[in-house]
C-alpha cells in the first residue's frame, strides 16, 4: 500500500459512477486507510518507546553497579559482586564469550559453506534434501539438549582429540592439556558450532542456490570444472550472505546460555591453554548468578549484559561494513 | 586456429523430451554459419550440444557425432571442460562475471587453463579487448567491474573474454537480441573481422542480420509444438535468400510462417 498518495492531490469530482468508483479505490482519503496509517505509525513509535525505555533502564542499573564497582569494571578478572564493597569486572566474561565464539565460527562456517555447496551443487536433488531435513531438524533442537548432550557425551569423548592436540600443538601452549576433563572454553567453541552448524549451513544453502544460472554457465563455457564454477561465480556472489548467515551464526553463539552454563566447569581465570578448564561466558555467568545475587550483584549481571550487547553491536557493524566495502561488485547487479 | 565442424546424427533430449532430431551438417573453418528458424526449433539446443554445454541442464541428453577436424567430441574419454575450453561461447544476454574485474573478466579463461605467463596476460587481456572492439572505450578502467558498462559493451566484454583463449570455434547465441541497433552494428563489424581467425556459428532471430554476416545458413523447424526440431536445409546465405530449395525456408523468410 502506497501512503504517499496520502497527498497526492483530488481529481474533480466526476459524474459517471465508473470513476467514482476509480478514486475510492485508489484509496487516498478511505477511512480504512486513515486507521491503517494510525495503527502502523502508532506502532511503530510504540516499539521505538519500549526500546528506549529498556535500555534506559539497563544503562541506569548498570551505571548504579559500576559506581560502586571497587575493581576497573573492564581489566579486573574478580567478581564479587556481592560482596562489600563490591568488586567486579568483565574481563574473564569479554574474554570467555569472544574466544568460544570465535573458535565456534572456525569450526562451523567452513563446514556449513561446504554441506551448503554439496546440497545445492554436487548432490542429487533428493540426497540433497535428505541432508536439509536433518539439518533442520538439528536446528530444532533445545539450547538445553544439546547442553546435556555435550556434558554426559561429548565431554567424555573429547580425551583422545585432547591428547592428540596436546601431542602435535602442546608446544604452542594454546593446546597444552594437564589431562583434565574436558571442560573447556574449547569444548564449549565445539558445541557452540554444532548448534550454530544449521543456521549458517540453511542460510548459505538459500544464498548459493539463488547463484545466477547464467554467470555460471559463463563460467561452464569457458572451460571450468565444477569447483572452478564455484570459485569464480558461486562464492563471489553468496559472499555476502555467507557473512550474514555467519553473523547470525556468531549471534547465537555469543548469547548461548544453557548448553554453556552446563558444559563449562566456569572459573574467573583467563588459561593460557584452551583446554584447560575454566572462564566463563557473559550469558552462563548471568544465569549461573543471577539466582543468588544481591541488589548490588544483579546490577552488576546487568552491566555485563550490556556489554555483550556492544559486543553483538560491534561485530554486526564489522560485518556490514565488510559487505558494504565491495558492493560494486557484488552479485545484486549481476 | 579455426576447425571444421562435422555433425552426423545429432539427437538431444530433456530428458524423455526430444528437442532435436538426427541433425547433420558441416561448419567450414573460418566461415559465419547462422541459424536460424522459429522459437522452441532447437536452435539453442543445438548450438549448446557443440561445445558440451547441453548436458550441464538436467536431464540433457546427446546421442550422435559431432567431429573437431577429426576428433569425436561425444568419444570415450573425452573431458568436456577441455572442449568447452577449445570452443567459446556467447550468450544471448551480456553475463560478464560481476565480481570480477575487467581486465580479470578477459583474464578468466587464461586464468582457468593456467597455462599463462604473468608478463604475457596484460597482454593478451590488451589483444582480446582490441579484438573486441572494447580497448578503446575501457582501456582506462580496466580496474573497474565489468557489470558498469553498457549492454552493448558488455556484450563485447563477453566476446573478448571469449576469444583471449583461442579457441578453435565461437558459438554466439543470438548475440544481439539484448541489444540495441548501434550496439548490434557493432557486434555484426566484429563478427565480419573475427571469422579470419575463428570458425563462427551465430543463432539469430533477425533475417536481416544472418544475411549480412554469414557465409551459409541453416534453416531449422518443427512440424509441431512438442515435437523436436530439424534441420530443414543449409546452404549459402545468398541462396537460401534468394532461391532456397525448400519451401519452407522461402515461406519463413518471406514471413509467411510463424
Ligand atoms: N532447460 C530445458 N529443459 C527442458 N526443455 C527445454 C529446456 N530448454 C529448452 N527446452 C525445450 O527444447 C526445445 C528447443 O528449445 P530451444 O533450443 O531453446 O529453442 P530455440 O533456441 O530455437 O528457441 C523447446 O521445446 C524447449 O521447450
Ligand atoms: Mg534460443
Amino acid at each position: 500500500m502506497d501512503i504517499s498518495t496520502q497527498d497526492a492531490p483530488v481529481p474533480p469530482p466526476a459524474p459517471a459512477p465508473s470513476l467514482e468508483q476509480k478514486r475510492a479505490s485508489r484509496g487516498a482519503t478511505r477511512p480504512g486507510d486513515r486507521v491503517f496509517l494510525g495503527l502502523s505509525r502508532g506502532s511503530g513509535i510504540l516499539l521505538l518507546v519500549i526500546m528506549a525505555a529498556i535500555a534506559g533502564f539497563l544503562t541506569y542499573r548498570a551505571a548504579l553497579a559500576i559506581s560502586e564497582d571497587e575493581a576497573n569494571f573492564l581489566t579486573s578478572f574478580e567478581w564479587d559482586a556481592n560482596g562489600t564493597p563490591p568488586k567486579f569486572g568483565i574481563a574473564v566474561l569479554a574474554y570467555g564469550t569472544v574466544i568460544s565464539s570465535v573458535i565456534a565460527m572456525v569450526i562451523a562456517v567452513p563446514i556449513s559453506v561446504g554441506i551448503a555447496l554439496f546440497i545445492t551443487h554436487y548432490a542429487p536433488r533428493r540426497l540433497g534434501g535428505v541432508i536439509s531435513y536433518v539439518i533442520d531438524l538439528l536446528a530444532a533442537v533445545p539450547s538445553i539438549v544439546y547442553g546435556l548432550w555435550g556434558a554426559l557425551v561429548l565431554v567424555p569423548h573429547l580425551n583422545g582429540l585432547y591428547g592428540w592436540l596436546d601431542d602435535y600443538l602442546g608446544w604452542t601452549g594454546v593446546f597444552e592439556w594437564q589431562g583434565g576433563a574436558a571442560r573447556s572454553l574449547f569444548t564449549v567453541g565445539i558445541l557452540l558450532a554444532i548448534m550454530i552448524l544449521p543456521i549458517v549451513t540453511n542460510v548459505s544453502r538459500e544464498v548459493f542456490r539463488q547463484s545466477p544460472q547464467m554467470i555460471e554457465e559463463a563460467a561452464l563455457a569457458l572451460g571450468a570444472t565444477r569447483w572452478e564454477v564455484i570459485r569464480m561465480s558461486v562464492l563471489p556472489f553468496g559472499r555476502s550472505g555467507v557473512i550474514s548467515a555467519s553473523m547470525l551464526g556468531l549471534g547465537r553463539a555469543l548469547g548461548e546460555t544453557m548448553a554453556v552454563a552446563t558444559v563449562l566447569s566456569p572459573s574467573f581465570l583467563i588459561n593460557a591453554s584452551l583446554l584447560d578448564p575454566g572462564g566463563g561466558t557473559f550469558a552462563q555467568n548471568i544465569a549461573s548468578k543471577f539466582g543468588e545475587a544481591t541488589p548490588v550483584g544483579r546490577d552488576a549481571l546487568i552491566a555485563s549484559g550490556l556489554v555483550l550487547f556492544v559486543i553483538t553491536l560491534l561485530v554486526n557493524g564489522a560485518a556490514r561494513a565488510i559487505i558494504a566495502r565491495r558492493k560494486e561488485y557484488s552479485g545484486a547487479n549481476a | 586456429m579455426a576447425k571444421r565442424i562435422d555433425v552426423s546424427g545429432l539427437t538431444a533430449y530433456y530428458g524423455s523430451h526430444k528437442a532435436i532430431d538426427d541433425i547433420s551438417m558441416t561448419v567450414e573453418p573460418r566461415s559465419v554459419t547462422a541459424f536460424i528458424g522459429p522459437s522452441g526449433c532447437g536452435k539453442s539446443t543445438f548450438l549448446r550440444t557443440l561445445n558440451r554445454m547441453h548436458e550441464v541442464t538436467t536431464g540433457g541428453r546427446v546421442e550422435g557425432k559431432v567431429l573437431l577436424d577429426d576428433e569425436d567430441l561425444y568419444g570415450q574419454g573425452v573431458d568436456p571442460v577441455a572442449v568447452r575450453r577449445t570452443i567459446g561461447m556467447v550468450f544471448q544476454r551480456p553475463n560478464p562475471f560481476p565480481t570480477m574485474s575487467i581486465f580479470d573478466n578477459v583474464a578468466a579463461g587464461l586464468k582457468l587453463n593456467g597455462s599463462y605467463k604473468k608478463s604475457e596476460l596484460g597482454d593478451v587481456v590488451e589483444k582480446s579487448l582490441k579484438g573486441a572492439n572494447l580497448w578503446n572505450e575501457v582501456k582506462d578502467r580496466l580496474n573497474k567491474p565489468g557489470s558498469g558498462l553498457s549492454g552493448g559493451q558488455q556484450q563485447r566484454l563477453c566476446i573478448a573474454r571469449a576469444i583471449a583463449v583461442e579457441p578453435q570455434v565461437l558459438l554466439m547465441d543470438e548475440p544481439c537480441s539484448a541489444l540495441d541497433p548501434i550496439s548490434t552494428l557493432a557486434i555484426e563489424d566484429l563478427i565480419g573481422e573475427l571469422k579470419e581467425r575463428f570458425t563462427i556459428v551465430i543463432v539469430t532471430h533477425n533475417m536481416q542480420q544472418a544475411a549480412r554476416v554469414s557465409d551459409r545458413t541453416a534453416f531449422f523447424n518443427l512440424s509441431a509444438v512438442g515435437q523436436p526440431g530439424r534441420l530443414i536445409e543449409i546452404d549459402d546465405t545468398e541462396r537460401i535468400f534468394s532461391n532456397p530449395s525448400v519451401q519452407a525456408t522461402e515461406d519463413y523468410i518471406s514471413g509467411r510462417f510463424g
